[in-house]
């Protein structure tokens, strides 16, 4: 059958799952008796599997349903939470995402993963020998068995694990039904509404069982007709609805399937054998198609208020950025013509037309702002990596390391978010192996222990800034000087011009490495100079400083090239301007006789603070003819820690804008960091106040 | 048209400026505008008008006028802006007026007359003939390379 058209969304939720599987087993390490959060990490390994098999990745269904059994363990609290098992989880991850990457890459996403699955079977295997065997706790656990009773004839018989399923169900009150499920004749492409139909069911509840199997269902094997058991918390009106969507098939029947519960000793002996050789077969299971139908536990019809306010918080469309594009030069164009039509309502005057023109405007005044905002994207989908990345370093490496992560909402254009996580991982990597300390040096050194690594997101000025701060050793100026003199890099000569700050910046040359052994961590010499590189291909820039036993701080500025910022927009002779809100400490109004000057330099006194003054009409060159003002207006701008008040000729108001790069042609003005469009259709520019003056 | 001939003739957008005819060739041309509203970059190179909001992307606008040491025009119903794109540089051009676009066969056109007071030689690839008129071809690559230079 052909996957093809699933396999985007198959990509995009498969990654997703894998995050937050990261995210959560983290979690969970950190709180491990927390069953929420086993229970989460379950759900998405599960639809994880379902999801890789239903694609036919055989492999990655494989893993995930190996995985998927230690959970159950977990969670039965059969086995412990420990760290043996959480590394063990993490390394599946990284297989799995290995497998899905390299689906991307056009392969079918086959690995070697025998070796893991090995080791997550003795895991779960390991569980059964410390706690009690499975037989024997499923004996307590289940005093009755059940018979389930279902009205008319049925074609197929429960085996003893779906039985047990549909126990469990019955002890929490779910309902269970069996659904018969007709495709229309017509339909081309059966396996899709089968996909469809399984999708629906799991958003509401369970599909415990499939007549035929979901092997054969996917592989077409089967005729118009399927039928399905389904536990869920809803009622049949709900299930009824929930499958009504799905165009070309039909519910041909559904009938309830009540439970009569029989002693114990009524089953049949053999059945209690087979319970255990089917637990057997289940753990060696090879084909996770199969298992799919098998495994699918009770958790995830679990009747969880959160699980009812995930589905509902979650209603996203996936949308490919080029169509976002063209949709935003759309409604720039839209804006244009809007313009137009002002223009000739002003001349015309009608009165109609005039309001007509207004009610639009204001439609493309939100469009525009809709559009644009749909492209901005959390830096928290590149930082949501990073805890796990840093526990494993730590761990690897002996160290103790908190991660803290900081404005992680703030926003940056889909594109730069996409190119960022490299070189952040880079230098978080650097700082964990090369900043951070081993706990003894610390001690030593008289520092806690637990070294911290902050990773920082805000916006500064014009830029969004990301910080990767550590409080490590920082870097010896004298060790690099040395280093690179050994290198060749630099003459002896030179060397010795050079101070601890000139120093430091040696490690952005090419081949540079600071590392007294190359790690499987970083020092390799494919070092700083490529962070620096694909930064700068970002139009961005990283400054580094560094204190020797204090610790070191990266510092990548990134343009808002897309970024939509606050800013105020100014009069500067009939020229309009746009200064960043980040960079505006305030704004204030002056007589000119409050003027002064100081060493030719134009100064106020504001709040008994000297601000050295700058007149925005001589800087941007405008050539108009000034009119004397009784009032000057002044907006306080800040560079790094220095003040500086730009007198304007009038203050117009705040809004947000998109910047918009001036083209590579304008690229190297200085004082301008880029171009906004305003709502009436024309251009004004962004001062950049960190080379404006 | 055979493949021998369109080898053979180039297609040229015609256009005016301060009574001279221009030509440039239509394959860097991506349309013609109507004069936009220019917002005037400071400290911009000295042709370089400002820019202008061409359906939502910014596009910086160069006055040849100002490269060619050429007297000033009053705009007038007739100015336009040429976008071309070199590259991946989209630019404006303006313009007094855009007249039609012309076939010139290549043999034609002949290497930029030696003496020429007005105009830069490095900015004219050939002059080509069309009966009485006399097209002047930009070379737009220099113009630009001249232009990211500064």
């Amino acid at each position: 059958m052909d996957m093809n058209q699933y396999m985007d969304m198959f990509m995009e939720e498969s990654r997703e799952h894998l995050q937050s599987l990261n995210q959560k087993i983290l979690e969970l390490e950190a709180n491990p008796d927390n069953h929420a959060i086993l229970d989460e990490i379950f759900r998405s390994a599960h639809t994880l599997k379902g999801m890789s098999a239903t694609m036919g990745y055989e492999r990655i269904a494989e893993l995930t349903h190996e995985m998927e059994n230690v959970l159950s363990e977990l969670r039965n609290a059969k086995m412990a939470v420990n760290t043996n098992i959480i590394d063990l989880l993490f390394r599946c991850l990284d297989a799995l995402e290995n497998m899905v990457e390299s689906i991307v890459g056009g392969d079918n996403g086959d690995m070697n993963v025998t070796d893991l699955v090995n080791r997550l079977r003795s895991a779960s295997q390991g569980g059964f020998v410390a706690a009690p065997p499975p037989k024997m706790v499923k004996q307590q656990d289940v005093p009755t068995a059940i018979k389930p009773l279902i009205n008319g004839p049925v074609s197929f018989e429960f085996n003893s694990y779906e039985l047990s399923l549909l126990h469990e169900a019955q002890r929490k009150n779910l309902n269970a039904f069996l659904l018969n499920v007709e495709i229309e004749q017509s339909c081309v492409m059966r396996a899709a509404r089968v996909y469809m139909v399984f999708r629906n069911i799991e958003e509401i509840g369970e599909v415990i069982k499939s007549v035929p199997s979901v092997q054969e269902l996917e592989d077409e094997k089967f005729d118009y007709t399927f039928e399905v058991v389904v536990v869920t918390q809803e009622d049949q009106q709900r299930l009824v609805e929930a499958l009504e969507t799905i165009s070309e098939i039909k519910i041909a029947s559904i009938r309830s399937i009540d439970f009569e519960t029989r002693p114990n000793d009524e089953i049949m002996p053999k059945e209690t054998e087979e319970t255990h050789k089917t637990h057997e077969t289940h753990e060696t299971e090879q084909s996770p198609k199969h298992a799919d139908v098998i495994d699918t536990t009770v958790v995830k019809a679990q009747p969880t208020t959160e699980q009812v306010r995930k589905s509902k918080g979650s209603q996203t469309v996936r949308v490919d950025i080029e169509r976002l594009d063209s949709l935003m030069n759309l409604v720039g164009e839209l804006v244009i013509n809007k313009t137009r039509l002002e223009q000739i309502s002003t001349t015309s005057n009608i009165s109609e037309l005039n309001e007509t023109i207004e009610h639009i405007d204001r439609i493309t005044t939100d469009l525009q702002n809709v559009v644009m905002k749909v492209r901005m994207v959390p830096v928290e989908q590149v930082f949501n990596r990073f805890p796990r990345m840093v526990r494993d370093l730590a761990k690897e490496l002996g160290k103790e390391i908190n991660l803290i992560i900081e404005g992680s909402e703030t926003e940056l254009d889909r594109t730069v978010i996409d190119e960022i996580g490299d070189p952040l991982v880079h230098l978080i990597r650097n700082a964990i192996d090369h900043g951070v300390e081993v706990p003894s040096v610390r001690l030593n050194a008289g520092k806690p222990v637990e070294a911290v690594v902050r990773l920082i997101a805000k916006h500064e000025g014009n830029h969004v800034v990301i910080e990767v701060n550590d409080d490590g050793k920082g870097i010896d100026g004298a060790k690099i000087r040395e280093k690179a003199l050994k290198k060749g890099i630099i003459t002896a000569q030179e060397a010795e011009q050079m101070d601890d700050a000139a120093s430091v910046q040696l490690i952005w040359l090419p081949g540079f490495s600071m590392a007294e052994k190359v790690s499987d961590i970083s020092g390799r010499g494919v070092g700083l100079d490529v962070v620096r590189s694909k930064i700068e291909a970002l139009s961005g820039f990283v400054e580094i400083e560094s204190k020797p036993g204090i610790g070191t701080k990266f510092k990548i500025r990134l343009p808002l090239t897309l970024a939509i910022i606050q800013a105020l927009l100014v009069h500067v002779g009939s020229e309009i301007y746009a200064i960043p809100l980040g960079t505006i400490d305030e704004t204030t109004s002056i007589q000119p006789e409050q003027i002064r000057n100081v060493q030719n330099q134009e100064v106020i006194l504001l709040r008994s603070n000297v601000l050295p003054l700058v007149r925005l009409r001589n800087l941007l060159e405008v050539h108009e003819e000034a009119i004397e003002e009784e009032e000057l207006y002044v907006v306080v701008v800040r560079k790094g820690d220095k003040k500086a008040g730009l007198i304007v000729d009038s203050l117009i108001g705040q809004q947000e804008i998109v910047i918009k790069s001036p083209g590579k042609l304008l690229q190297g003005v200085r004082g301008i960091a880029g171009a906004a469009i305003l709502g009436n259709g024309h251009v004004s520019l962004i001062l950049d106040v960190g080379t404006l003056y | 048209m055979d493949e021998t001939q369109s080898l053979q003739e180039i297609q040229l957008v015609a256009f005016s400026l301060a009574d001279e005819e221009y030509g440039v060739d239509i394959h860097y041309v991506q349309e013609i505008v109507r004069l936009l509203t220019i917002t005037r970059v400071p400290k911009a190179p000295g042709y370089v008008e400002g820019v202008v909001n061409l359906r939502g992307n910014v596009v910086p606008v160069i006055d040849l006028r100002k490269l060619f040491s050429l007297p000033m025009r009053d705009v007038t119903d007739r100015t336009r802006i040429i976008i071309v794109k070199i590259k991946d540089i989209t630019v404006g051009i303006i313009v007094d007026g855009v007249s039609e676009v012309l076939t010139v066969p290549v043999n034609d056109i002949e290497p930029p007359p030696m003496a020429n007071n007005n105009i830069d030689q490095e900015f004219i690839s050939g002059v080509g003939k069309l009966g009485q008129r006399l097209l002047m071809l930009i070379n737009l690559d220099k113009v630009i390379l001249n232009l990211t230079q500064q």
